[in-house]
């Protein structure tokens, strides 16, 4: 029989994951002799044998994957034979360039789970179990290769036990670099204001949260808040406390059973909810088990998540034993920051800011090293929707359909932000910074930055930026001393898209969203474009509109309903008697109305976001919004209450000037109101007149053009109305359609698309 | 180039054409005015020019503005002013009688503050050359400071004091302009501030550091301004800022940020912390300073960066104002 000996080269992510172990045993299984070895390139193997065996080997090695690698590339090389006796692993070894993956954080695996909770094993309730097929990875790592030395879990010490099992390249636990047991890994520590650090800890965290207690609580990727979400009680001073006056809470539960009491889930989400990403995944409340009022006001969906840490499972056993209810257990986990700031993730941090606004913290001494927030998903008819991209998805890369041609970063927008650094055929997406007018938030963007040129060993040649001067990514972008490029803000939104789905002819993009930078100094945001990656041509979008006092008008929607009934009535609309306009206060209304004739700070907006605002404050709805988004959130869940309609509003494509104007529609509106139309008859029919005039656009647009692909992306596509009643219309117009799946379609998804214009460009030459 | 509304686009003109052009030792220290040393005696040297619409406002007009500002040049160096000059562009068909008042107007603002107006030139342009009138002020002054002052002399540790309510200029320009209907006792805070600068160099002269009227562009841009050329941070309390309910019912409506908005009659000290509490003591007991407050510390981390501790404990990056934001939020 032919003797032969291959070496073969993996890329993906194959380090932390079990990979070698898994080679280790297919080998000898096969009885094959040579080595394998970690590089920062990825894996290399030798193996020699016969040539049937080795290809059988191949196969198995592609086929038979542990459950978080996945191969992106191997080549195999026919070397002279070496004719050992055996197969080994050989120790990692450091390469100048570093083109290997990491891991994401992944939720523990259901063989650990078992030895959690079973009381024979050496683990039993060790709240830091895990194995190569589980565990933290993203939050823990500092450096490359993936080795205990370089991740948070160096200082701690293996005992004789762990360290078997970290050598036995047969254990689940070869080469988990977090191994580690109660004797020597990390310990948690319960700390309350009164009593300082207990032994039984999570016990006494969940007779604290039986008691109606507000806990900081550590997890992967930074601190929770958490409290019993059946106490109306304990969730109001969550509120309080945290300074966050109507936005949703997450909640979180033991089983998909337990969430299946109080929320609709279907396959596809069950299969979200339980996947190792363990993501909040949204989700339609039902009329069984209510949970407090304040957990979610004004929604009609709840955001969930089961749990992923050990803790969490330890945790939840111990609520159920402790809670004297014959309720199930459901906690609210929010993330453990006050208000707007990003999320506490070192102790002594969460010390300083979460001590103040909690009852106790439950913590532990494994450092995370890198900040990283839960993702937020959903199913819409139109396919899945990530809207926060973070804990389980990052830092796997996109694959672009074609090399970047030289190393770039793409610095995002401003709210929202992610970085996106792309380097041969992969994009880095960033998880998500958030808003970067925070200096922490600026200062994780900075930090975040300069993690993945490290990890991922790119330094960037071409900086991207949006077309926004005031963008603190914007400075950042422009004062690094790189070739800058801009990239108009909607431009960026469908080119993530276009990118995401890898076209090539160009599409006709609605960009749709509050605000976003023009070129022609306007605020855009309700745009028809026709653009491919390098360039886009602006076919329509809605009519400009005063922005009165600028971002004020943004927190204050009834600015907004003003600006649109003064477009359609002049100044005389004060007359009309409708609740919002005699509720408006007479010399503040007087003096808008004087900044709008002398366009005194009034930018002119083309903003969808800003219509569905002046509709919300019009319809007597809300006047402030407490969160970004909140009156057009609000808008939609009134709309939900209401059957479909099938009478859009009226409306003009002004062909000429490209402008879509909505005054009729206003008209048509206040009429309603006064003939006392419900407002959420009114508030379905506006979103139904969205999405006709949407569809009604791109036919005119196809109509010249021939276009028949729509990519739709932006902030607005978050509302699941607009956006399913679009895509349906769409399609009934036989339109393709494409929309954002593996980035957020709000601005978490800006970068990827500056980052594909920019490389598309360069390309382009 | 875009209106000089003050902040980022004057800095950049600034940082891009005059100042390589220009460049020597004095200038390149980039304070409002320039301390130069004659024959031995230390004197402060600077100009300014006013184009102010409308020429009249309440709390005062251009002719006063035009002495006071360039008092606060050199007050801000550190020195006692002495002499100006003055030196008038006026466009053909400009009334007489407003052309009186606004002389009557500087004639008094320098007598009151115990400066002498020693020369000046005119021009009168052709209708349309020109809007209406614009002044421009050169002043030199005697340095009264000992230690040197300056941007570069500030401190880690270093606290900032603001001697009163901010935005009250501005404000009152800006309604005045746009003959706003807003019901408001807002006037123009245009006042000289060298004998505030002089009480305090007498009595914790050597803890200050650096001292600077906040003009165009407001306290945001002044702190920017020195957070870059000094290579630190600023850290502000937003609670500890004065504003005056009228300034700061304005600019909700209008939708501004009082700390973008600019001032002519107040001024930031930096001062070494030991010395805080007597340069507070010694600010409120002078008429101009009598709502002084300390409003922030200067730290390393992060640097060239002004930044907001806000009422809810977050903390807000503080820029400097490029012409009307435009909304960053979404
Ligand atoms: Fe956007
Ligand atoms: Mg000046
Ligand atoms: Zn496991
Ligand atoms: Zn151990």
């Amino acid at each position: 029989m032919e003797r032969e000996r291959w070496c073969i080269h993996v890329q993906g992510i194959v380090q932390g994951v079990g990979f070698r172990p898994f080679v280790y045993a297919l080998a000898l299984r096969r009885r094959l002799s040579g080595f394998v070895l970690n590089n920062s390139q990825g894996v290399v193997i030798e193996v020699e044998g016969s040539t049937e065996v080795l290809q059988d080997f191949q196969h198995a090695l592609q086929a038979d994957l542990p459950p978080l690698a996945h191969i992106d590339t191997l080549q195999i090389s026919h070397i002279a034979n070496k004719q050992e006796s055996s197969f080994v692993i050989v120790e990692s070894e450091r390469q100048a360039e570093r083109n290997t993956l990491i891991s994401p954080d992944s939720a523990i695996c259901q063989d650990c789970l078992q030895e959690l909770f079973d009381p024979q094993d050496r683990r039993f309730h060790y709240p830091f179990i895990n194995c190569t097929n589980c565990g933290p990875r993203f939050t823990i790592i500092q450096d490359i290769p993936y080795d205990r030395a370089n991740t948070t879990m160096a200082h701690f010490q293996m005992c004789p036990d762990c360290q078997q099992e970290y050598r036995d390249p047969l254990d689940r636990r070869f080469h988990a670099q977090p191994d580690a047991c109660a004797l020597c890994g990390p310990q948690i520590r319960f700390s309350t204001a009164t009593a300082a650090d207990s032994q039984d800890s999570i016990e006494q965290a969940a007779a604290q949260l039986a008691r109606g207690a507000v806990l900081a609580l550590k997890g992967l990727g930074g601190y929770h808040l958490a409290c019993n979400a059946l106490d109306e009680r304990a969730v109001q001073r969550l509120r309080q406390r945290k300074r966050r006056e109507a936005k949703p809470f997450a909640l979180m539960v033991e089983t998909l059973e337990v969430a299946r009491q109080f929320c609709s889930i279907s396959d596809d989400e069950a299969i979200l909810l339980q996947s190792y990403r363990r993501p909040i995944v949204l989700l339609q409340q039902h009329s069984g088990l209510q949970v407090a009022s304040d957990v979610a006001p004004g929604h009609n969906t709840l955001a969930l998540m089961l749990p992923y840490t050990p803790l969490h499972y330890v945790l939840f056993e111990q609520c159920r034993r402790i809670f004297s209810t014959s309720q199930p257990v459901i906690l609210v986990m929010t993330s453990g920051n006050l208000s707007d700031e990003p999320i506490a993730y070192r102790d002594e941090d969460a010390r300083e800011r979460l001590g103040p606004i909690s009852d106790g913290i439950l913590y532990h001494n494994r450092e995370i090293f890198i900040r990283c927030d839960d993702s937020i998903v959903r199913h819409t008819t139109a396919g899945p929707q990530i809207l926060r991209r973070a804990r389980g998805y990052v830092p796997e890369p996109l694959t672009l359909p074609w090399p970047v041609p030289t190393p770039i970063l793409a610095c995002g927008a401003q709210l929202k932000n992610t970085f996106c650094m792309a380097k041969d055929q992969q994009a880095f997406v960033s998880h998500h910074i958030g808003d970067l007018e925070n200096l922490e938030t600026l200062r994780s963007f900075k930090e975040g930055i300069a993690h993945f040129q490290r990890l991922f060993d790119i330094t960037p040649q071409v900086v991207v930026h949006d077309l926004h001067p005031d963008y603190l990514s914007t400075r950042y972008a422009t004062e690094l001393n790189l070739p800058a490029i801009g990239v108009q803000h909607h431009h960026a939104h469908i080119a993530s898209v276009i990118i995401e789905h890898g076209l090539t002819e160009p599409v006709i993009g609605i960009a749709a969203d509050g605000s976003g930078y023009g070129p022609d100094g306007a605020i855009w945001g309700g745009e028809i474009l026709m653009a491919d990656l390098c360039h886009f041509q602006r076919c329509f979008h809605l009519a400009y509109m005063p922005l009165p006092g600028g971002e004020q008008a943004i927190k204050q929607p009834w600015r907004m309903a003003a600006a649109y009934l003064c477009a359609a009535y002049g100044s005389d609309f004060e007359h009309i008697p409708l609740p919002f306009i005699q509720q408006l206060d007479h010399s503040t209304w007087k003096t808008l109305a004087q900044m709008i004739e002398r366009k005194l700070h009034c930018p002119a907006t083309s903003s969808l976001g800003r219509l569905c605002d002046a509709v919300a404050a019009l319809i007597g709805l809300r006047s402030h919004v407490q969160y970004e988004g909140q009156a057009a959130i609000e808008l939609e869940q009134l709309a939900t209450t209401c059957p479909a309609s099938s009478h859009p509003y009226a409306f003009d494509l002004l062909a000429q000037t490209g402008q879509i104007d909505v005054l009729p529609m206003i008209r048509t509106i206040v009429d309603d109101l006064l003939k006392h139309v419900p407002p959420a008859q009114i508030a379905r029919r506006f979103h139904f007149t969205v999405a006709h005039l949407l569809t009604s656009t791109c036919v005119e647009v196809s109509k010249r053009s021939g276009v028949q692909k729509v990519a739709l992306s932006g902030g607005i596509f978050q509302n699941r109305l607009i956006l399913e009643e679009l895509v349906q219309s769409l399609a009934s117009q036989n339109f393709i359609v494409y929309l954002n799946h593996k980035v957020p379609t709000n601005d978490g998804g800006i970068s990827l698309g500056q980052l594909a214009v920019a490389a598309a460009q360069l390309n382009e030459g | 180039l875009s209106h000089g509304s003050g902040g980022k686009a004057t800095h950049n003109l600034i940082e891009g054409i005059f100042a390589p052009a220009f460049a020597n030792t004095v200038l390149d220290r980039m304070e409002d005015a320039a301390s130069l040393t004659l024959g031995g005696l230390r004197l402060a040297f600077t100009t300014d020019s006013y184009v102010v619409n409308p020429l009249f406002f309440a709390g005062g007009d251009i002719g006063q503005l035009a002495v006071h500002g360039t008092i606060n040049d050199l007050a801000m160096a550190g020195a006692d002013p002495l002499y100006l000059s003055v030196s008038m562009i006026l466009e053909e068909g400009f009334p007489i009688d407003v052309l009186r008042r606004i002389v009557d107007s500087m004639a008094r603002a320098a007598r009151e503050a115990g400066v002498l107006i020693v020369t000046g030139d005119t021009k009168v342009v052709q209708r349309g050359k020109a809007d209406g009138i614009f002044i421009n002020t050169a002043g030199v002054g005697t340095i009264r400071a000992v230690a040197e002052l300056g941007q570069t002399q500030v401190r880690v540790g270093d606290r900032i004091l603001l001697s009163g309510a901010i935005g009250d200029h501005g404000v009152a320009i800006m309604l005045a302009r746009e003959e706003l209907d807003i019901e408001t006792d807002v006037q123009s805070d245009s006042a000289p501030l060298h004998t505030l600068v002089a009480t305090l160099l007498d009595n914790v002269g050597n803890s200050i550091h650096c001292f600077r009227d906040p003009t165009r562009g407001g306290i945001a841009t002044s702190l920017n301004e020195i957070a870059l050329s000094s290579e630190l941070s600023i850290a502000l309390d937003e609670q500890a800022i004065p504003v005056h309910a009228g300034v700061r019912g304005a600019c909700e409506i209008l939708g501004l940020d009082p700390l973008t908005i600019a001032n002519e009659g107040k001024l930031l000290a930096m001062v070494a912390p030991e010395a805080e509490q007597l340069a507070l003591k010694v600010m409120r007991a002078h008429p101009l300073g009598k709502e002084a407050m300390v409003i922030g510390t200067v730290q390393a981390d992060p640097p060239g960066m002004v930044f907001l501790r806000t009422d809810i404990g977050g903390t807000r990056v503080l820029d400097m104002l490029v012409g009307d934001p435009l909304p960053r939020i979404c």
